[in-house]
């Protein structure tokens, strides 16, 4: 069982990581510009961080390896989705109730 | 302010299952505390897998820690946008949350900093409101797989993602970093393949020689230019 120190531990711990981490970047550039080499780096950041957050959370199982399952499907409702230009809102449900229905029928 | 709101629906779908997950290890005062003050879905998921198969303190802290390194960069490229002092600024720091960044960087370089600030709040609320919900009602609920709330976050970073791919060089940073990604995900720490496909925006520099001096010599570890291989030399002549 669990230990209630090592969850509050793990939380306060990891609360102050994140917020450190947060932090750096603000504090050590201040207001200096970027170069524009650099500025065009960073321009591009989101996208491979973005495409690499989709599939890990697609096709990850959380603990270093694959598994494909119904979030698959999900992801491909998103996609149509997306597709015919649906809010948000409508597209993160949308691959909720298909992963669900995938799940139930399976 | 107003950006951030049909994100925060989401954000509380994702933070009931968080809350359903968590509470049964953690009890409902941890849970919605550890929403309040650590605020990173992915990061606290991989935590609470570690605390969930037994592991100690320093693997949970560090798997959530992994997760969260993509905050560097991202701080780092948000950093130039914000305003004020060094504790304002590294207070507006913390509104670096994935959506709200992604939804303020121009594409170019640049942030809007209302925007980032602003629409973070609604999605801390949104959170910190369906952890609670997920953690109360957690039994009423059920499974939170067999309602599908596992898909709500990549569905969500691929709606993101689609407002940031426009034209060809952020699609082949898209792929690049997708493929990175999915070659260490089996050999990598959680957290270290998203961390590792943020290299792939690198390629903005290539086709840049033209326009800036070009780069020093390459770093030590890096092999020269491979020679034109011979024509044919991976087929038998």
């Amino acid at each position: 069982m669990t230990s209630s120190t090592t969850i509050w531990l793990t939380i306060g711990l990891l609360a102050l990581v994140t917020i450190v981490i947060k932090a750096v970047g603000p504090i050590t550039l201040g207001n200096r510009t970027l170069s524009p080499p650099v500025a065009a780096v960073v321009g591009l950041l989101a996208p491979p961080l973005l495409t690499a957050l989709v599939l890990v959370e697609t096709v990850g199982d959380g603990e270093g390896g694959f598994s494909l399952d119904a979030r698959l499907g999900g992801l491909a409702a998103a996609a149509i989705a997306l597709a015919l230009k649906l809010p948000t809102l409508a597209v993160v449900v949308i691959a909720a109730v298909a992963t669900a229905l995938l799940r139930a029928l399976a | 302010m107003r950006a951030g709101l049909p994100f925060a629906l989401p954000a509380a779908l994702l933070a009931v299952s968080f809350g359903v997950l968590a509470e049964p290890l953690m009890g409902l005062t941890a849970t919605v505390v550890m929403s309040l003050v650590v605020y990173a879905g992915t990061a606290q998921f991989a935590a609470l897998s570690v605390l969930l198969s037994g592991g100690g303190v320093a693997p949970a802290v560090t798997a959530g820690m992994l997760v969260n390194l993509r905050f560097l960069p991202m701080g780092l490229a948000a950093a130039p946008s914000l305003h004020g002092g060094p504790l304002q600024r590294a207070l507006e720091g913390q509104s670096v949350v994935d959506v709200s960044w992604a939804m303020a960087s121009d594409g170019r370089g640049g942030f809007d900093r209302d925007l980032l600030v602003g629409a973070t709040f609604p999605q801390y609320v949104g959170w910190a409101a369906g952890t609670l919900v997920g953690a109360l009602f957690g039994d009423a609920l059920g499974d939170p797989e067999a309602l599908g709330l596992d898909a709500i976050f990549p569905a969500f970073y691929l709606a993101l993602l689609v407002g940031e791919v426009r034209g060809g060089r952020a699609l082949s940073a898209a792929l690049l970093g997708g493929a990175i990604a999915l070659l260490l995900l089996p050999i990598a720490p959680a957290g270290v393949p998203i961390v590792a496909a943020s290299l792939a925006s690198l390629i903005a520099l290539v086709g840049r020689a033209g326009e800036a001096p070009p780069p020093r010599a390459r770093p030590s570890g890096e092999p020269p230019p491979a020679a034109a291989p011979p024509q044919g030399s991976d087929t038998t002549p």
